[in-house]
């Protein structure tokens, strides 16, 4: 089945049977490995991304439903040289250990940086990062990162709302 | 994953004739295909509903709320006219899975699941719904039937709910603390002839309590009130004397934020 789409900022058109998930076409398909699997029950949030802005799920996702979406995934975000303002407050605040949870984790913290603004509480970031799962951290240094991120988003977007 | 076709067409009517024989519609796909994933389910045909833009509809009607059954819940969770009729409903919404299942899971995907400690359900018994479907409709007293069962014939499209809009109503849940779905949960609406309440997660299907109906219409106590029930859910993850006594602190704290 054809479908086209926006992947990473750029044109795509992505040929697979009807049953193909986002999660396993990136990996396997593309050799974009950074989305991990963590659970494949959709429990875990390690296969964390962007469609249209919004995080999502790649791995209960079907790729034959995303026509016309726009899909960012963790290597969209910024380069080595120039890391995302999120990526960045995670290297910062130490967010990550084994860093497996990471690519959904920073996925997630944007989503929640472009809903709740600069200002996000560290209550509300707990709650909406209910479908992400760390075995490592513990989550404290995630939740500031996240903070931090948020305000440098909006930071660089020059937006102070 | 087992091998499928998928259609996805743009009409109601497309879509009633491309379920054939061992057909699913999909919806936001967050049971189903974890369902199919595990092989619990395995499907011919998938008839995508995300194409038909009627199906995606919030607007006041009259003294009902009609809410598209494609309407996802991180929709209904931030829409200002659901904001502006239930308050109680938009939280709700905003309480169900995590961000992730919450930007892709329908209304109409939930009831038509009827998953037993799955949200929505308790909200359209307690504001007595009407399920809208491409053949008819029903109550919600007649559309659930235990555990995963409802009113839907094989190949019936759930196309709205309509909730009657109460004077007041709120929803409390005690979630598992996992997957957040309803150990119990209680939806308490208040409306002009008295109070219907609803819950989920501690039976085996959403049911009404009427014990803390006529509590609250006769301003009785409700300390001390237990859902009494022969069909208390029990599993490891509770068991029914924690979720009969769950409803009954689940019932307080709703009536608290009415
Ligand atoms: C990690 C996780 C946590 C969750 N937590 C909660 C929670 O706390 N509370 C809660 O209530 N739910 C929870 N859910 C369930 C979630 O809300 C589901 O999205 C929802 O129950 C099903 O909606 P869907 O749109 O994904 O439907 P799908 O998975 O697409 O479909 C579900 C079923 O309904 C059928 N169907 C779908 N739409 C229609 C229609 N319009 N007409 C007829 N049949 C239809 C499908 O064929 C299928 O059988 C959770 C799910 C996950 C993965
Ligand atoms: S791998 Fe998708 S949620 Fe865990
Ligand atoms: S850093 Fe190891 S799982 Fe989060």
């Amino acid at each position: 089945m054809k479908t086209e789409f926006q992947l990473n900022g750029r044109a795509h058109s992505a040929e697979a049977p009807p049953e193909t998930l986002l999660a396993d076409y990136l990996r396997d398909g593309l050799g974009l490995t950074g989305t991990h699997i963590g659970c494949d029950t959709s429990q875990c949030g390690a296969c964390n991304v962007l469609v249209d802005g919004e995080s999502a799920k790649a791995c209960t996702l079907l790729v034959a439903t995303l026509d016309g979406a726009q899909v960012t995934t963790i290597e969209g975000l910024g380069t080595e040289a120039h890391l995302h303002p999120m990526q960045a407050a995670f290297r910062k605040a130490h967010a990550l250990q084994c860093g497996f949870c990471t690519p959904g984790m920073v996925i997630a913290g944007i989503a929640i940086a472009q809903r709740h603004g600069p200002d996000v509480a560290d209550a509300t970031i707990r709650h909406e990062l209910e479908g992400n799962l760390c075995r490592c951290t513990g989550y404290q240094n995630i939740v500031e990162a996240i903070r931090i991120g948020a305000r440098e988003m909006h930071a660089d977007a020059g937006t102070t709302e | 994953m087992q091998p499928f076709s998928l259609v996805r067409p743009n009409s109601l009517s497309e879509a009633g004739s491309a379920f054939r024989g061992d057909a699913a519609y999909l919806a936001g796909g967050h049971t189903l295909i974890p369902a199919m994933k595990s092989r619990l389910r395995s499907v011919e045909t998938l008839v995508d509903l995300s194409r038909i833009p009627e199906l995606s509809d919030i607007a006041v009607e009259g003294d009902r709320l009609s809410v598209g059954a494609m309407a996802r819940h991180a929709r209904v969770a931030a829409s200002p006219v659901v904001h502006e009729a239930i308050p109680g409903l938009a939280a709700l919404a905003g309480g169900i899975g995590d961000p992730q299942v919450r930007n892709r899971g329908t209304l109409g995907g939930s009831i038509a699941n009827n998953d037993p400690a799955a949200d929505y359900p308790a909200a359209v018994l307690a504001l007595d719904g009407v399920v809208e479907t491409n053949r008819g409709s029903h109550a919600a007293e007649d559309y659930f039937q235990g555990m995963f069962a409802t009113a839907l014939a094989d190949g019936e499209i759930v196309t709205a709910v309509r909730f009657r809009i109460p004077q007041a109503s709120a929803y409390a849940k005690h979630p598992h603390p996992a997957s957040r779905y309803a150990l119990a949960g209680v939806y308490v609406a208040c409306f002009a002839e008295g109070h219907r309440v609803a819950v989920t997660g501690a039976t085996t299907g959403v049911v009404r309590w009427p014990a803390a109906e006529a509590a609250l219409d006769s301003g009785a106590a409700l300390e001390g009130l237990a859902l009494a029930s022969d069909d208390l859910a029990s599993d490891i993850h509770a068991s029914a004397e924690f979720r009969a006594h769950l409803a009954g602190v689940m019932l307080r704290k709703a009536a608290a934020s009415l």
